[in-house]
């Protein structure tokens, strides 16, 4: 996977779950002060990230996916 | 005690949605009852239903993202969907949505469900066996819960007050308007949105009806004649989903601001059968006693009946045992009263039902016509003597409707909407 194919698929899940215009999905957003997120849709998120990428991300790691750059990050090294 | 009158109207149903829509198809005689074709029925007994039909809310169809956004509908069972969808009608109606901090905490919300997000919880289960705990969405739970409609409305328009949800099988939706009123008359509330949603027509609901023996089976091949209160040829209810909601406010309060009065709460009653679970008792005293109490507390008589809406769900049974209790409870004045079963129309919507049956009171307060009871080609011997209002609707005036439901556990709610002085 490249970087940019990650990011891209990222942001089109966030997009999707969060109903939110592409644009504001920056790499620099956070999920709750910038796109709307509440603790419970950061969850879905993250599930939905595993069921995209197959991969396992654990309650810790989990936890500190609080931006999008966070999340390919995660996905990057680990997927 | 405070004076409790109907201000605003939402309706969802397997004839419609919007209330106008749904009652020009009602009276027109129009039946809501399907083939299923959504999931698999091949190995049911039951293999019809009522299903709000999809399509854009001009010509009387439901669209989801009418109601709600995308991204939340996913987080919601489709009950609380109706439910969202029948109370923003309701309160748009009522033009009822104010921004002070008093009038917001004087409006309640008190939306009940008979089961819930039963194809929600079944779709769980099968994620939790098949896929792990881990892969159940966060949602799961306040997507499922039957009191969510009450909490997704009153977090949408800013309700802060009574936030409550009854559930009481197939008598919720009229226990809920009945309660609703009573908080307004104890003056916990000036205005509450009050009613009933359900969508249970999924292979589990389907599935466990029919392992009750409690569905229509007989009319698989011909769905809009599968609900027949009261004729001989009925064999069980069709399962229908949807919602009813209403707006009820303080009488004072809602002729300060000039809202539309449709009509006025009067009378509530609720008994329980103390019989069995999913039987009435013959004699019918459990649905006998919910009238006389609806009765006693608006201060009528029964001759002040004009229209009863039954419970009349198309079973051998139940039908003929509330029929039997009406007809001790009218005496001689059963005569001049009609009563009709709407069921026939939209099939049974369980928790939903009594809401959707009072709005349909309220509907025939309004416009002085009476909807009909398809199907009842030939009437059981109970029926004698009873206008039944069989296949057309019929103009009459109406000042007293009465509305039966009956429930699962032997609970019962009668209502009585009037005519405002």
């Amino acid at each position: 996977m490249t970087m940019s194919d990650v990011a891209e698929r990222v942001k089109k899940i966030v997009v999707e779950h969060l109903g939110v215009e592409e644009a504001k999905v920056t790499e620099d957003a956070s999920f709750i002060d910038d796109l709307g997120a509440d603790s419970l849709d950061t969850v879905e998120l993250v599930m939905a990230f595993e069921e995209e990428f197959g991969c396992e991300i654990p309650d810790d790691a989990a936890e500190k996916i609080v931006t999008v750059k966070d999340a390919i990050a995660f996905i990057q090294e680990n997927a | 005690m405070r004076r409790v009158v109907v201000t605003g109207l939402g309706l969802v149903t397997p004839l419609g949605t919007g209330v106008d829509h749904v009652w020009q198809q009602l009276l027109a005689g129009r039946s809501g009852i399907r083939p299923i074709q959504n999931f698999d029925i091949s190995d049911l007994p039951s293999k019809i239903g009522g299903q709000p039909p999809l399509g854009d809310l001009a010509d009387g169809g439901f669209n989801p993202t009418d109601w709600m956004e995308a991204k939340d509908q996913r987080k919601n069972d489709r009950f609380i969907l109706y439910g969202m969808a029948a109370a923003q009608q309701a309160i748009e109606d009522a033009g009822w949505q104010p921004k002070d901090t008093e009038s917001l905490e004087r409006t309640g919300v008190m939306i009940g469900s008979g089961i819930g997000g039963l194809e929600t919880i079944y779709d769980g289960a099968i994620t939790v066996a098949t896929r792990g705990p881990r892969k159940l969405s966060p949602f799961f739970i306040p997507a499922v819960l039957i009191n969510l409609v009450s909490g997704q409305v009153s977090i949408r328009y800013g309700f802060k007050g009574p936030n409550h949800a009854v559930v009481t099988a197939c008598s919720t939706g009229a226990h809920a308007i009945g309660d609703a009123a009573r908080m307004i008359m104890l003056d916990d509330a000036d205005v509450m949105i009050a009613g009933g949603a359900e969508a249970a027509v999924s292979r589990i609901g389907l599935a466990g009806f029919c392992a009750s023996r409690a569905l229509s089976t007989s009319y698989n091949d011909d769905p809009q004649s599968a609900s027949r209160p009261w004729d001989k040829g009925r064999d069980g209810f069709v399962m229908g989903e949807g919602a009813g909601v209403v707006v009820l406010e303080e009488y004072e309060h809602a002729l300060q601001r000039g809202a539309p009065i449709y009509a006025e709460v009067t009378g509530y009653g609720m008994s329980g059968d103390a019989h069995h679970v999913t039987a009435p008792p013959e004699d019918g005293n459990g649905g006998y006693r919910a009238m006389q109490a609806a009765l006693k507390r608006a201060g009528l008589q029964p001759g002040d009946i004009d229209y009863i809406n039954a419970h009349g769900t198309s079973t051998p049974l139940g039908d003929a045992i509330e029929l039997g209790a009406v007809k001790r409870l009218f005496g001689d004045e059963v005569k001049d009263l009609a009563m009709s079963s709407t069921k026939s129309a939209i099939g049974h919507l369980l928790g939903a039902a009594g809401a959707v049956e009072a709005i349909f009171c309220v509907l025939a307060i309004r416009d002085g016509v009476v909807p009909p009871t398809l199907n009842l080609n030939e009437p059981d011997p109970v029926a004698e003597g009873v206008d039944l209002v069989p296949h057309e609707a019929k103009e009459k005036k109406v000042r007293c409707a009465l509305s039966n439901s009956f429930g699962f556990g032997g609970t019962n709610a009668s209502l009585i909407l009037s005519a405002l002085d």
